[in-house]
């Protein structure tokens, strides 16, 4: 398979994950988009490290699921935190920023 | 080692300032009052002393010889623009004299006359003392114009501080700051003429300046408006028509502070100066006629408000504003000699009669001359020294009035000034009619009450002595040393027999009662009208500053609050909304911001792509 076959899939699940992330009402639903986004890069660059034979892709990976794991925990601690004192996850309701 | 001239005249000048510092600078001893008002008296008896030396070692000093010390203040090329320093020539000398003896004696008379103050105000009121001879005598010894004007303004608030020295009586503070702002109206156009005169000669001197003048080498353009807008900082001043409404009511100040204005300091200024400015007033005869004219129109009009005042010091106000006419209408006619004469016998009568009132209104308790009468008897010496005072400012042989008068008279004669020349005479008949109207209610007919009352105290009787006897020393000098020259020799007679004529029918109607005086102004009801009412000038400055100061201030004001706040509101309106418009972006939404950030990676990519 080329390299464009794999830059197509990663292209698609950004997409998916954006449409996600602009959709969602719910918080936990926007952090699955902001997840399926982040491993459309993985995608890119594991297909970029074996299409060019460089390592430096593969360790970028394992960082990012690495971060991506931390930034899910945090992420996921944060909702809780959010729930327990406004009592929903909706983001249309958590509008404390409004100018 | 003998001092010269110029060093006594620095010592003259350094001794009321050095007590006035002393005064102003030190509290306690400003606190103290009676200290300070030694103090004051000591260090103006030393600058008598000096003046006096002066005179005397370089009585010979013409006006040619002018021994000076000056120093450059502004350099400029081929001389200094500005000196500083003194001048003295013979009539520097004499003023000098005027100055300190007629301030020694005020402030001898004061420390009898406001006797009551309390101590810190007494302090106050002997550092302006100090302060206006300091003022004074640096204007007399001015080497130029711009020292002159520098100590013209001096003046000009000393007499603003003196007049209000009661400032906690509205009408005294209201008297004060009409006195300020009348003179600065004319003080306007001295500046301006004196900084055009430098604009076109390159020096303010009066050294070069008059020497240019006299050897015709002076070349200036418009020499006449420099020379009339100078000449309307002595209107001013001198309070000539139509700015003489500030005088009377400077009468709100205590009566030795009037003295010392009307005698010696303030109002002579403007005389002074034109006598000292002569060398360039002689070489524009349109002006010298305009002064001429003003001076007599001043003197008559001054005279005719006089006869209808009731208040004794308002008389004599009136009665300098008509005398300063005379010495103006001799600038005029160009005898500044005969002006200057008039101006030196002047200020030693009229301290007499202002003193005098003092006393007067001491002992009376009223201003009112109606309500007085009979002091003759009662306090001889005081009636006495009055009354020498009334006759010499009546123009009465053998006192000294009489001579300068004369010389006025006789210059304004000689110089073809008819019209003037025959209001003069006019103004001596009525000066003697209102002054012996004053001395008949005050001091003849009847006594009005009967309360004891205490004797004035020894210094105010003897300064009004004193000054009786100056009077009459002057008249006797004068009698000696005048020679007629080349006056008529019917002009004495004339003023003579209009002034004895004043005096009867002042006798007719206020003392033998032979006329009645009311039938007296209704006869004259036009004039009688328009005088008490003081011509309406008062009205009209009122109106001027009505229509015009508060017409232009409410203009002023509509384009402050409409035009220059509208565009300031405008703008901070504008502000306000924009900041509310932009606000409505942070919609707290984070999917927007998302939205936002997308769009913009969108247009970046679009971006590239196109470029």
């Amino acid at each position: 398979m080329p390299l464009s076959a794999y830059l197509v899939l990663a292209a698609l699940v950004f997409a998916i994950g954006l449409f996600g992330v602009l959709t969602r009402r719910n918080a936990v639903g926007i952090l699955l988009g902001i997840e399926l986004m982040l491993n459309a890069v993985n995608i890119n660059l594991v297909a970029f490290s074996r299409f060019r034979a460089d390592l430096a892709g593969l360790i970028f990976t394992l960082f990012t699921i690495a971060i991506t794991v931390a930034e899910v925990a945090v992420g996921l601690a944060i909702v809780i935190v959010i729930f327990r004192v406004r009592r929903t996850i909706e983001a249309d309701h958590l509008d404390l920023l409004r100018g | 080692m003998r001092l010269g001239s110029p060093e006594l005249a620095l010592i003259v000048l350094a001794l009321p300032f050095a007590s006035f510092l002393a005064l102003g600078l030190i509290r306690p001893l400003r606190r103290s009052g009676r200290p300070a008002a030694a103090i004051s008296i000591v260090a103006m008896a030393g600058a008598l002393v000096a003046a006096a030396l002066m005179a005397w070692e370089s009585i010979a000093a013409s006006r040619g010889l002018n021994p000076s010390v000056v120093w450059a203040w502004l350099p400029g090329d081929g001389g200094p623009m500005a000196s500083v320093g003194v001048w003295v020539d013979g009539m520097a000398m004499q003023m000098c004299v005027l100055v300190t003896l007629i301030s020694l004696l005020v402030q001898i008379y004061s420390w009898s006359y406001l006797a009551d103050e309390p101590s810190p105000s007494l302090g106050r009121y002997y550092a302006y003392q100090s302060l206006f001879a300091f003022s004074m005598l640096g204007l007399v010894l001015s080497p130029g114009f711009l020292q002159m004007f520098v100590f013209w303004e001096l003046v000009g608030l000393c007499s603003y501080l003196l007049i209000g020295y009661w400032y906690h009586r509205p009408s005294a503070a209201r008297a004060a700051v009409k006195a300020f702002w009348i003179t600065k109206l004319g003080d306007l156009g001295f500046v301006a003429g004196i900084v055009m005169l430098w604009a076109a000669t390159g020096t303010f001197d009066f050294f070069p300046l008059f020497s240019a003048a006299e050897s015709g080498a002076l070349h200036v353009d418009r020499l006449a408006t420099i020379m009339f807008l100078i000449y309307l900082g002595a209107v001013g001043k001198s309070a000539q028509f139509p700015l003489h409404v500030w005088l009377p009511d400077a009468m709100e100040g205590p009566t030795p502070v009037s003295a010392l204005i009307h005698a010696a300091t303030m109002v002579t200024a403007g005389v002074y100066m034109i006598a000292r400015a002569y060398p360039l007033f002689a070489l524009v005869p349109p002006v010298l006629t305009l002064i001429a004219w003003v001076g007599a129109f001043t003197a008559l009009l001054a005279a005719t408000m006089a006869c209808v005042e009731r208040d004794i010091k308002r008389v004599l106000a009136y009665s300098t504003v008509s005398q300063l006419g005379y010495m103006m209408a001799a600038n005029g006619a160009g005898e500044p000699e005969a002006a200057f004469q008039h101006l030196l016998t002047h200020g030693v009568f009229k301290a007499l009669l202002f003193l005098g009132a003092g006393i007067v209104i001491h002992h009376f308790h009223t201003n009112d001359v109606f309500r007085m009468g009979g002091l003759f008897l009662l306090r001889p010496w005081v009636g006495g020294a009055f009354l020498v005072g009334t006759l010499a400012l009546a123009g009465i042989w053998p006192l000294p009035g009489f001579f300068s008068k004369e010389a006025v008279l006789a210059a304004v004669l000689n110089a073809r000034f008819t019209v003037p020349f025959l209001m003069l005479i006019a103004t001596s008949f009525l000066t003697a009619f209102y002054m012996f109207r004053v001395v008949f209610l005050a001091f003849f007919g009847h006594a009005h009450g009967h309360h004891q009352h205490p004797r004035p105290p020894l210094p105010m009787d003897a300064v009004c002595r004193g000054l009786a006897v100056l009077t009459v020393a002057l008249g006797v000098r004068a009698l000696l040393t005048t020679h007629h020259g080349d006056a008529p020799v019917w002009l004495p007679w004339i003023s003579l027999t209009w002034a004895a004529a004043g005096i009867a029918l002042a006798w007719a109607a206020y003392q033998a009662g032979i006329i009645d005086p009311a039938r007296l102004s209704a006869a004259l009801a036009p004039i009688d009208f328009l005088a008490r009412r003081r011509y309406f000038l008062d009205g009209l400055f009122g109106a001027m500053y009505r229509i015009a100061l508060l017409g232009l201030s409410r203009v002023v004001g509509w384009v402050d609050r409409y035009v220059v706040d509208g565009v300031l509101n405008a703008l901070s309106a504008l502000t306000l909304r924009a900041g509310d418009a932009a606000r409505r972006l942070q919609t707290g939404q984070p999917q927007d911001y998302v939205y936002g950030v997308a769009l913009g990676v969108l247009l970046l990519l679009v971006w590239a792509q196109l470029r």
